[in-house]
């Protein structure tokens, strides 16, 4: 006979923890009616960096597919905006269906690549990256390596153009990061991690491998696209060079192990992080460039599970919950972490009863 | 009885070594089957081939007598055939009842509620409700073994096939498990247990397979499958088997 239960998946804590970000998102949306314009840029630039680093744990943190070459859905994101620019789709929404043909490049391409293991995976990502590059470069819209622009965003003042790019950006980030906090929570974000933990045991227990794969590897790419048609709405210029360069995801990869690998918010604070180091010291060119990756390789030995890993292990602290946390009403199991258990209004144990929230 | 599971002439070959190599098997309805063998015998290669997870090279494997040869292990599982593994292969990153849950909603496909109340029943017939919110990765070996039987559990299966799940247990670790799976005996789900601990397997199995070098070598009630010679030759070595 099953124990009476009680299965939580927020705590108060969260509750307060998501208002507030859902308040912050809102508040964003009047940047560009209260700050500066360098202001408003840099934080354009700011949700450009989430959307990469969230993407990117996602992919890895989640579902162990470590790529090395995502600058593929970056560039391509770019790419497709000018593409769908030209052909006369109004210029935002270009950017937006930019993001949207990164994910459909996945869809297709995810048919062969996903059938690679782990560094084959990672490598073999990095090499598509460089032939769709040059495949890119033979278009005569883009001229080689010495690119295009995205004309049709000259039409718009600077200023309005800054404002539209702004909250361009802000709904993408918030769009995608819905997107995968609500695909984490589905009974598919649990079949993600349980084929990060060991693919033979998620297939011995149901878990359709392939589509699950494709799934996040999709929804990654989406990501990783809208991120490449933000930065070029903020700086018009497409250079295959620049947008498809492995830079990229050597900051996803640092934003995401210095924040926090397999959590949620660790990748956020990962990319605010990045983003402040960036504006202190990405002056100092090739140095600043070895500091970044002295400390990437630092936290992958010292402190593997980034700085927001750590917080959770350490004080049991999850602000955007993806999990699920079983209360007995006897409290057997909810005591383990110390979790409170609710106030039981259910009758006693003897018979069945549960209460999912 | 009623046939559950039947295998006829099935080969599993690797270039051109036969780890198994011409086997009928089959299994009925709440029937508990053991198979035991020395090491190298193809005992696991044939459980990994009923459950899908290596393809037949040659043979035919039914289930409720519709052909399944071609379905993968997550079919099978979805199908109603829940297996554990010799090493126990835990989601480490995800705590024991979330572990329980990807079994229900993906393996038994269970709705969110069902999948809830058959974790917690799983957890419970399987004594692992106190460690329900523990990372699954920081689990002893017995809580490992008890977290493979109570997955392949909440999958909801009619047929389990057990791969030495009392290996590297004490004696009275292994008989604890014993009194879980004769439970789950009672609730009508049919097991294929292989072990090597032969004295707790014949508490649990009606009948008992011994393979060696890829093929059956004796089959049919425990005790004298137990004392056939060529089992003896083969595996045991002596007639003793504790009891």
């Amino acid at each position: 006979m099953t124990h009476a239960y009680h299965v939580q998946r927020w705590t108060r804590r969260s509750i307060a923890s998501t208002a507030l970000i859902v308040a912050l998102n809102l508040a964003l949306l009047a940047g560009p009616l209260l700050l500066s314009a360098n202001a408003v840029d840099h934080l354009t630039t700011l949700f450009v960096y989430v959307m990469l680093a969230i993407t990117w744990n996602a992919l890895a943190g989640y579902g162990g597919l470590v790529s090395v070459g995502q600058q593929l859905f970056f560039g391509f994101g770019a790419y497709g905006a000018i593409r769908l620019s030209q052909a006369g789709v109004p210029v935002y929404a270009a950017l937006l269906l930019g993001g949207v043909s990164s994910a459909v490049l996945a869809l297709i391409v995810s048919s062969f690549m996903l059938k690679l293991r782990a560094g084959e995976f990672a490598i073999g990502m990095w090499v598509l990256a460089a032939l769709v590059q040059l495949l890119v470069s033979l278009d005569p819209i883009v001229q080689g390596a010495t690119g295009t622009s995205l004309l049709a965003l000259n039409s718009f003042a600077p200023a309005a153009r800054r404002a539209d790019t702004y909250w361009f950006g802000l709904l993408a980030m918030a769009g995608v990061a819905l997107l995968l906090f609500l695909l984490l929570r589905s009974r598919l974000g649990a079949a993600v991690q349980a084929i990060r933990d060991n693919e033979e045991a998620a297939r011995s227990v149901g878990v359709q491998v392939g589509r699950t794969k494709r799934i996040i590897f999709v929804l990654a790419a989406l990501g990783a696209g809208m991120a490449g048609a933000v930065w070029l709405a903020t700086s018009i210029s497409f250079q295959p060079n620049t947008y498809f360069g492995v830079q990229w995801t050597a900051y996803m990869i640092f934003m995401t192990l210095v924040g926090g690998i397999g959590t949620f918010e660790g990748p956020i604070l990962g990319a605010i992080l990045f983003f402040a180091v960036e504006a202190g010291f990405g002056a100092q060119g090739v140095w600043y460039l070895i500091g970044i990756g002295a400390a990437a390789v630092g936290f992958a030995l010292l402190l593997p599970q980034g700085i927001w890993g750590w917080v959770e292990r350490r004080y049991a602290l999850r602000l955007l919950p993806v999990g699920y946390m079983l209360n007995l009403r006897g409290g057997e199991a909810g005591r383990q972490r110390g979790f409170a258990r609710r106030p039981s209004t259910k009758p006693p144990a003897a018979s069945p009863a549960s209460e999912p929230s | 009885m009623t046939k559950l599971l039947e295998a006829t002439g099935l080969v599993k070959r690797y270039g051109a070594l036969a780890v198994v190599n011409g086997v009928g098997f089959h299994v009925a309805a709440n029937e508990a089957v053991g198979i035991v063998g020395p090491n190298g015998a193809g005992k696991t290669s044939l459980l990994n081939l009923l459950s899908g997870a290596v393809p037949v090279s040659e043979g035919r494997i039914t289930l409720r007598g519709e052909e399944i040869t071609g379905q993968d292990a997550a079919w099978r599982c979805r199908h109603g055939i829940g297996r554990s593994h010799q090493v126990p292969k835990p989601f480490g990153g995800m705590t024991v009842f979330e572990n329980l849950l990807v079994a229900a909603t993906q393996g038994g496909g269970f709705a969110q509620r069902e999948a809830y109340d058959r974790a917690v029943d799983s957890l419970e017939l399987c004594g692992m409700l106190a460690v329900a919110n523990r990372p699954a990765e920081t689990l002893g070996l017995l809580e490992r073994k008890r977290l493979e039987l109570a997955r392949a559990l909440a999958t909801g299966p009619d047929l389990l096939l057990l791969d030495e799940i009392g290996g590297g247990l004490t004696d009275g670790e292994a008989l604890e498990l014993v009194e879980v799976i004769l439970d789950l005996r009672r609730r009508g789900i049919a097991i294929v247990w292989i072990e090597h601990i032969v004295h707790i397997l014949v508490k649990v199995v009606t009948r008992l397979v011994c393979m060696d070098a890829g093929r059956i070598i004796a089959e049919g009630e425990p005790q004298a499958v137990l004392k056939d010679p060529v089992v003896i030759s083969a595996y045991l070595g002596s007639e003793e088997v504790p009891a």
